[in-house]
């Protein structure tokens, strides 16, 4: 590399007054600059993979090897191999959790990507206001996580709440919606929709802006309505955005935590209710370790997730393959 | 292209309201006092008792709702300045600089995108105990300086947004890499750092499984602070409906004046994704 000009502060050491102007270039100066540049781009990603490493992967693997064990807050007990995982196999409680987190996956997820459908095939045509529309439809994810669990947990009460009110309105009872498997359910998924239907919005009207418009006008002269041309050509055009949305939400149902943790309030908060009615994954987890200090099975838990999650992300990337 | 059809504005203000109300009752039951917050028909208008309400929020006991505001203020707004350089300077790396192992290592950055990390609390809370930061900040902020999402997110933004030859004309004046990074490309990168700052910061703000691992009542984070009112005063509406509307007047300041870049950092990623 040639350098016409020096920028560096600093005086060279060498001057090398009647020296061969191509000495420079085989000199220390020359060798230092290029041994930066070969290696300033590994000190440029290194402070993300160290601290990924460590306190990223490591923990995660660590996980595995704690979970072989006897494990509590004293210190590692013994080895026990996969002791853990057969008492987690016949543990109710752990599959009663998983029980929850995928109903409140389905409940949370399914409802939630076709209203953002629905919503994004409504904003993707020339509209007035649309910036207005669009942050309007953003607003829920700027609010603070635990205050989405505390607003609904009120709204969702079962003397003070605004949906009991309503439902007497049309008189049908109150419900207790902490009571019930299928009541807390359908709270929890509720606090979930409302925060990422916009979102997941967005992301679709991005993809839907993408997809060429003569696929339309070509559709509308061979005679196809609005919901055939929505169905046939604007859903399979989107199609690298639905599958995006899909894992993404997946990933996220599965370690649900905070909304039905403060759903629960009071003494049961950890346990989702008084029967483990809407207890997820995490909050087993969280319960295990953190309460229970059996770090052992809290970690035998914990690895069981990250192998769910990582299933429920293949049969998700294959059920797209399949259905192409 | 046709006219509008009116349902569809009709439609569309109806999703709006839907998803503006829980933030308006927000507000209402926040300037409130208790025994109207179970009223049939509900009071949907502002009444005079904010001062009140953020008064008695303020002196809770146990939930240190002060100490909880400020350390979740410190350290997303660190982990917002460090997640955003580093995450500059490996994107630049990634998409400007050539060296060996370049490709696979990217793969690698994106492979750790999906794994859900949350998962290894437990031998991470192990080494916090070894480090003696059990109830301190330095958990909360030091596994979070860096972020895989950021550094593909930058990455991508620096592929398009920083021509070759800026770079070239850098070198030829003698700049060191770093140099050229700090002077040429960081600039460069400022809407992109932008946008990943934003969601950075929501993130942070918005953590709760691991800080109720690792910190104590005494010492919390806001949402921290939000569950412990939920757990002590669960019948005292009005306390924790004003801690929830403290909690999210920052993410709401920033999203008033940042929301089209945030809009429009959703919808690039989404069409790159």
């Amino acid at each position: 590399m040639t350098q016409l000009r020096h920028a560096d502060p600093l005086p060279p050491v060498t001057t090398p007054v009647a020296a061969p102007p191509e000495q420079p270039r085989t000199g220390w100066r020359a060798r230092l600059s290029r041994a930066e540049v070969t290696w300033s781009p590994y000190l440029f990603i290194a402070p993300f993979f160290v601290i990924f490493a460590v306190f990223g992967l490591f923990p995660l693997v660590y996980t595995a090897w704690v979970s072989l064990h006897d494990w509590d807050i004293s210190g590692a007990g013994a080895f026990v191999g996969l002791d853990n995982y057969v008492t987690l196999f016949n543990d109710p409680d752990f599959w009663n959790a998983v029980f929850n987190t995928l109903g409140m996956l389905v409940l949370a997820t399914v409802p939630q990507l076709l209203m953002a459908l629905v919503l994004a095939s409504l904003l993707n045509q020339k509209l007035r206001g649309m910036t207005f529309l669009r942050m309007g439809v953003l607003l829920p994810i700027v609010t603070s996580v635990a205050a989405v669990g505390i607003v609904f947990s009120q709204i969702f009460d079962r003397d003070a709440g605004m949906v009991n009110g309503l439902l007497g309105l049309v008189n049908v009872d109150a419900v207790d919606w902490r009571a019930d498997k299928w009541s807390s359910w359908t709270a929890i998924a509720t606090m979930v929709n409302w925060r990422w239907t916009g979102y997941n919005a967005l992301i679709y009207l991005a993809a839907m802006q993408a997809v060429p418009r003569d696929l339309y006008e070509a559709a509308t002269v061979d005679g196809a309505g609005k919901v055939r041309q929505f169905w046939s050509i604007t859903v399979p055009n989107i199609r690298p955005a639905i599958l995006f949305t899909v894992i993404m939400s997946t990933i996220a149902g599965m370690q649900l935590f905070t909304e039905p943790l403060i759903f629960g309030q009071g003494g049961f908060a950890i346990s989702g209710g008084s029967l483990r009615q809407f207890q997820t994954v995490s909050m087993y987890m969280f319960e295990k370790a953190f309460r229970d200090f059996d770090y052992g099975y809290g970690s035998a838990v914990a690895w069981m997730i990250f192998l769910l999650i990582t299933l429920l992300g293949v049969v998700n990337f294959l059920v797209s393959r399949r259905s192409r | 292209m046709r006219r509008t059809h009116p349902l569809v504005y009709v439609t569309l203000l109806a999703g709006i309201v839907l998803s503006a109300f829980p933030l308006y009752w927000l507000f209402v039951v926040a300037t409130r006092s208790n025994d109207v917050v179970g009223d049939w028909p509900p009071p949907l208008v502002p009444g005079p008792n904010l001062a009140e309400n953020t008064g008695r929020l303020f002196e809770a006991e146990d939930a240190n709702f002060a100490l909880g505001l400020w350390n979740s203020l410190l350290s997303a707004t660190v982990i917002t300045v460090a997640v955003v350089f580093f995450s500059s300077l490996a994107g630049f790396a990634f998409a400007k600089l050539r060296f060996r192992g370049r490709n696979a290592l990217l793969l690698v950055v994106l492979g750790t995108m999906m794994i859900p990390v949350q998962m290894g609390i437990i031998p991470l809370y192990m080494i916090m105990v070894e480090l003696g930061w059990q109830n301190r900040m330095e958990a909360i902020i030091v596994p979070s300086l860096v972020s895989a999402f950021g550094v593909f997110l930058m990455r991508q933004y620096a592929t398009q947004a920083i021509p070759d030859e800026l770079i070239e004309a850098a070198r030829i004046d003698g700049c060191g890499t770093f140099r050229v990074f700090w002077t040429v490309v960081l600039p460069g990168l400022r809407p992109g750092a932008a946008v990943l700052g934003l969601f950075t910061f929501m993130g942070a703000w918005n953590e709760f499984l691991w800080p109720l691992a690792v910190l104590e009542a005494d010492n919390p984070t806001v949402q921290f602070s939000l569950s412990q009112l939920s757990t002590t005063y669960y019948t005292d509406y009005t306390l924790m409906f004003t801690g929830a509307l403290v909690a999210t007047v920052p993410l709401l300041l920033v999203f008033l004046a940042f929301g089209r870049q945030i809009i429009g950092g959703i919808m690039e990623g989404a069409v790159k994704a």
